[in-house]
């Protein structure tokens, strides 16, 4: 199997604090995968590592076989095969629905208003959101908003989905629709790389689980071993305290 | 008998007031013109000098050294450009630049076009402070999404980033509209005229000062409160409609008989 995100030796320092040590990892073609973790544990920062919004401190990435620390290499083409879906949101302010969906195809990938249109539509049905193309953020829901960020990343027709804590900022009543929105994807053979703490999401879609405790990759195994059969002890204490309560 | 010299001169004063606009009306009304042209340009361009600086100070440091220097050296020629001009009145920029070009570098400049210079490329010095703020209140996450879709720094400050910057410093750039209005009226020290001049010029032929001016007075205030109701209209008009309308899927299209009889009806 192809993998098609291999991190190696990643680390990143905030000043003298280190949140990632000697992190290593692959992603294959058609795999979920979601990373759990307490708050702190550096999870978020990993994602951010691996679309470049955060510079590691040292450490490669590759994508497809391309080191993309290299000088050489086009960030902004990597990051337009990377979608990313924030706890936030960040839907434009100064766009509507569909803008969202479309500004970065037409002034990023260069496709002609029309092909970006149908394209928008077409993911913007998947989400469910396509009778609200006129609204405006503003006029949204936590989940609604959401699930246009997803409709947006996924209109640049990525390879890779990045999901950072993407149901963290939702209303508890609104988390529900956004995984199902996620599950769908998920079943549809998308790569995808989640941080989340929602533990029986992790547990229905993920083809692996990684569990990231205090900056290092603690433990990863297919969802079953990490849910049923954890073998390390920190694993374990941090299912407890979530599951438990 | 004081009553009736007061009452006198009220008359009197009323009598020059309508005398000085009968005859005078077409001065006031090119001196009106040359401080609204003068102010219109000034804060479009100044404006436009505003934006373009703030996205250049904005432009975060790349690995690169040399890029890193040249953007240092930019950013410290903007710096004072910012601070010499805020710093300095633009009557006294007005002199210096106008006698100035003239002494050093014998350059004859057009008394109009010294005019919009001046009050153009101080407006950019206020309006960068002020774009700067804009920018820097827009919410880290705007950036980063725009990042994350693959846009550079232009194309984020293009398309999602100043948009919504303009829209938060409309308020803002109108006070300074405003401002340009009424401060114009210092280009008469470079014989610029502007309706301050027009005005100076029209109590030389009178030998009144309190009537003229005062119709002056009147014709800033109608200018400057027509400048601010148009801002506020172009804020709303930006801020779009309050409500959307859901688009109904097919599976809402459901005949009710009241469309189908409007339906009939048409």
């Amino acid at each position: 199997m192809d993998n098609i995100i291999e991190v190696r030796h990643l680390s990143k320092w905030f000043g003298s604090n280190e949140i990632l040590k000697d992190i290593n990892f692959n992603v294959k073609k058609g795999e979920v995968v979601c990373i759990i973790g307490a708050s702190g544990s550096g999870k978020s920062t990993l994602l951010r590592c691996i679309n470049l919004l955060e510079k590691p401190s040292g450490g490669e990435i590759f994508y497809r076989g391309k080191n993309i620390l290299s000088d050489k290499h086009d960030l902004q083409e990597y990051r337009t095969k990377m979608g990313m879906v924030f706890q936030q949101f960040n839907l434009f302010n100064n766009h509507n629905v569909l803008g969202n969906c479309t500004v970065g195809q037409i002034k990023v990938l260069g496709r002609k208003k029309e092909e970006a249109v149908e394209t928008a539509m077409k993911y913007l049905k998947v989400v469910g959101m396509d009778q609200y193309i006129n609204a405006k953020p503003s006029q949204l829901s936590g989940g609604q908003k959401q699930r246009v960020a997803i409709a947006r990343a996924l209109s640049m027709e990525p390879d890779v989905m990045l999901f950072d804590e993407p149901t963290s900022a939702l209303d508890p009543e609104m988390v529900g629709e956004v995984l199902n929105v996620m599950k769908d994807l998920a079943k549809s053979g998308l790569t995808m790389l989640v941080v989340t703490h929602e533990m029986g999401f992790a547990a229905e879609v993920a083809d692996r689980v990684v569990f990231m405790d205090k900056g290092v990759i603690a433990e990863e195994g297919t969802a079953r071993e990490i849910f049923n059969n954890p073998k390390q002890e920190r694993t374990r204490e941090f299912l407890k305290r979530i599951i438990g309560n | 008998m004081i009553l009736i010299e007061r009452f006198g001169v009220t008359i009197m004063t009323w009598k020059w007031f309508f005398k000085v606009i009968v005859d005078y009306w077409p001065m006031f009304l090119r001196g009106a013109g040359v401080t609204l042209l003068i102010s219109i340009i000034g804060t479009v361009l100044g404006f436009a000098i505003g934006l373009i600086i703030g996205v250049i100070r904005t432009i975060p440091l790349s690995d690169n050294m040399v890029k890193r220097v040249i953007l240092k050296i930019v950013n410290a020629i903007l710096t004072v450009y910012v601070e010499v001009f805020r710093g300095t009145p633009m009557i006294v920029q007005a002199m210096v630049i106008y006698y100035g070009s003239l002494m050093l570098f014998n350059i004859d400049m057009d008394r109009m076009f010294a005019g919009v210079f001046i009050v153009s490329i101080n407006t950019g010095a206020y309006m960068a402070e002020i774009v700067r703020g804009g920018i820097i209140s827009i919410d880290k996450g705007q950036f980063e999404a725009a990042h994350a879709i693959g846009m550079n720094h232009i194309q984020t400050m293009l398309y999602v980033v100043l948009p919504q910057v303009i829209r938060n410093i409309l308020p803002a750039t109108g006070n300074e509209f405003v401002i340009n209005i009424k401060d114009t009226s210092v280009l008469n020290v470079i014989s610029v005229t502007e309706l301050f001049f027009q005005t100076s010029s029209i109590t030389g032929n009178v030998f009144r000062f309190f009537e003229p001016f005062l119709v002056a007075c009147i014709i800033y205030l109608i200018m400057t409160l027509t400048v601010t109701r148009l801002l506020r209209w172009l804020e709303k008009k930006i801020d779009g409609p309050e409500h959307f309308n859901v688009i109904p899927g097919n599976q809402m299209q459901v005949a009710r008989p009241e469309d189908l009889a409007k339906k009939a009806g048409q």
